[in-house]
This record gives C-alpha cells, sequence and structure tokens, in this order.
C-alpha cells in the first residue's frame, strides 16, 4: 500500500470551503451485500436505498442493489476487510481496498447546497435532499457521489485519477463573488 | 430533456447522468444462426414514430441497465422496466395502451 499523503490539494477558501481528504479509508462491498451477517461482522444496520447510515468509526452507504461502500479510518481497513470476507466466505461477493484510488473532497459553508447544484444534475433544494441519503451522480463531465452531514457540511467522493478535475471545478463553483443564495 | 426513473435505485435520472443503449428486445442469433436471422440481430432496427422500446444505463449513478418505454414524437416516456425480462411487463403495456390505443412495436401490441 502507498504511503498517504497529507493532501492532494491545498484548502480552498472561497464561499464554501473546499478541502480533499487523504486519510480516509474506503472499501467497496460487491455481490449479496445484504447477506445475513454482514452486518454483524460490520456491527452496524444496513443502509436501505440511497441511504448512508453511521456506525462505529466508520459510514456504510448504499451505492447500489449490489453494492456498499464503507468509509472508515485508512488504518482499520485491513481488519474489516478480514472480518467482512469471514462474514461473506459462503456468499458471492467482492471485497476491496478502493482507498488509494478514491478522493474525497470535504464542502464547508452556509451554501454548499448550491455549489452542487451548479455542477450536478441534483434536486439540492431543502427538503429534497439532505442529511442521511447518499447520491451517485455526475458533476461536470465526471462521476461522483455525495452526501450531506449537516446542512452546512458536504462530502463528494470520485476517482481519485480525476480527482483534480473535482478539485478545480468545486473551486470554480465555490468562488467568492458566485453566490446564488437560492436557499439561504 | 429526458427523465427516465431508475427501477434500480428509484433516482429521477435526467439523460445526461445515463448513457443510451439502442433498440431493446433484441434477440441474439449466433453461430449456427441462419444470414437472415444474423443480419437481423445484427443491423435490422425500428425506427418507429411513437411508441419506442430502448435500453438506457444508469452510468453515472448504480451502474445498471434498464428498459425504457416511450414515445419519439412527444419525448414522453410511458415507464421504465428492469432488464432481467424479455418482453414489456403487463403494466406498462396496459399504460401505453391508455395514452396510445391500438399501438403495436416489432410483435408487442
Amino acid at each position: 500500500m502507498s504511503e498517504p499523503q497529507t493532501s492532494l490539494f491545498p484548502q480552498f477558501n472561497g464561499y464554501v470551503t473546499v478541502s480533499c481528504e487523504s486519510d480516509m479509508g474506503m472499501i467497496i462491498m460487491r455481490g449479496s451485500v445484504t447477506a445475513k451477517g454482514l452486518g454483524a461482522a460490520l456491527g452496524t444496520s444496513l443502509p436501505k436505498e440511497r441511504k448512508i447510515v453511521e456506525g462505529k468509526e466508520m459510514q456504510i452507504a448504499w451505492m447500489s442493489p449490489d453494492e456498499l461502500m464503507v468509509l472508515c479510518r485508512k488504518e482499520h481497513v485491513a481488519d474489516l476487510i478480514t472480518e467482512v470476507e469471514g462474514s461473506l466466505s459462503t456468499q458471492h461477493a467482492l471485497v476491496a481496498d478502493v482507498s488509494d484510488a478514491r478522493a474525497i473532497f470535504k464542502l464547508k459553508g452556509a451554501n454548499v447546497r448550491e455549489v452542487v447544484a451548479k455542477l450536478a444534475p441534483v434536486d439540492m433544494a431543502p427538503g429534497q435532499f439532505g442529511s442521511g441519503e447518499m447520491r451517485r451522480t455526475r458533476f461536470g463531465q465526471i462521476a461522483g457521489a455525495f452526501w450531506m452531514t449537516g446542512e452546512d457540511e458536504l462530502n463528494i467522493v470520485c476517482f481519485r485519477s480525476v480527482a483534480e478535475y473535482m478539485y478545480k471545478q468545486l473551486c470554480v463553483s465555490a468562488t467568492q463573488g458566485s453566490e446564488l443564495d437560492l436557499w439561504t | 430533456m429526458l427523465i427516465f426513473e431508475c427501477p434500480y435505485c428509484g433516482i429521477q435520472a435526467d439523460e445526461t447522468e445515463l448513457s443510451p443503449g439502442g433498440e431493446a428486445h433484441l434477440k441474439r442469433h449466433g453461430p449456427g444462426a441462419s444470414d437472415e436471422d444474423f443480419e437481423g440481430y445484427l443491423f435490422m432496427r425500428e425506427n418507429p414514430k411513437g411508441v419506442h422500446f430502448e435500453r438506457w444505463r444508469h452510468s453515472n449513478g448504480c451502474g445498471k441497465w434498464f428498459h425504457a418505454a416511450r414515445c419519439t414524437i412527444t419525448l414522453e416516456v410511458f415507464g421504465t422496466y428492469k432488464a432481467q425480462t424479455l418482453e414489456p411487463p403487463k403494466k406498462i403495456k396496459d399504460q401505453i395502451a391508455v395514452k396510445r390505443p391500438g399501438w403495436s412495436w416489432r410483435t408487442f401490441s
């Protein structure tokens, strides 16, 4: 495994701050991910369709009918994979550490909703999207997924190979003076 | 702008979030098939003015293939349904019949 870097990109301070987190661990699980025993192995209940749930020192997100993603601390990844693989040993399933294949961006500020609304074809109006939901979509020309951890905090995950594109478009979208003030 | 509801994740996805997959319900004719059948499988496509069935993939979302029934004149969407089927479900056919009485498409009506 490669050495964790402190950050891929510097923090951008627009009307919303954009920062890149690179110390997050990510595990993808594909196959019979609703299998009994998986929830027990993770120590939490599994998310329902399009949801993300908080577990013990981790978050579990529903990605598609046969895919879940676990977000945790990087040092916990190896142990978690062993546990999960054990609980899925009789199932047709894949468990993979994708920490180094993805990048996570954290957006903070009162107007995080509109920074996303400018880039993705998603209804970001309060009441239409909120905490606890996971949404896979596109940002500009690349695929990405996001969830909110509060009214003024939003996380985006995308492939690391396109992280620079994501960072740059988020910075443009969050540039001071480009506020729309749609929902504030 | 076309908006389909993905039958796998329930998201109202607009066409920029999807990839088109061409005509739906094609039967594959491979080795051993007659030349006519193989030609039909490879090249012969419907080009209807009205009710049409297509395959789409929720490529920027859950990544699943699904079917959609829509009208090529008005872009009205009659409904979407999962890919694991050989013909449109009765519910979709009935919905089309309400809006386009007497419709037919290939062998379906």
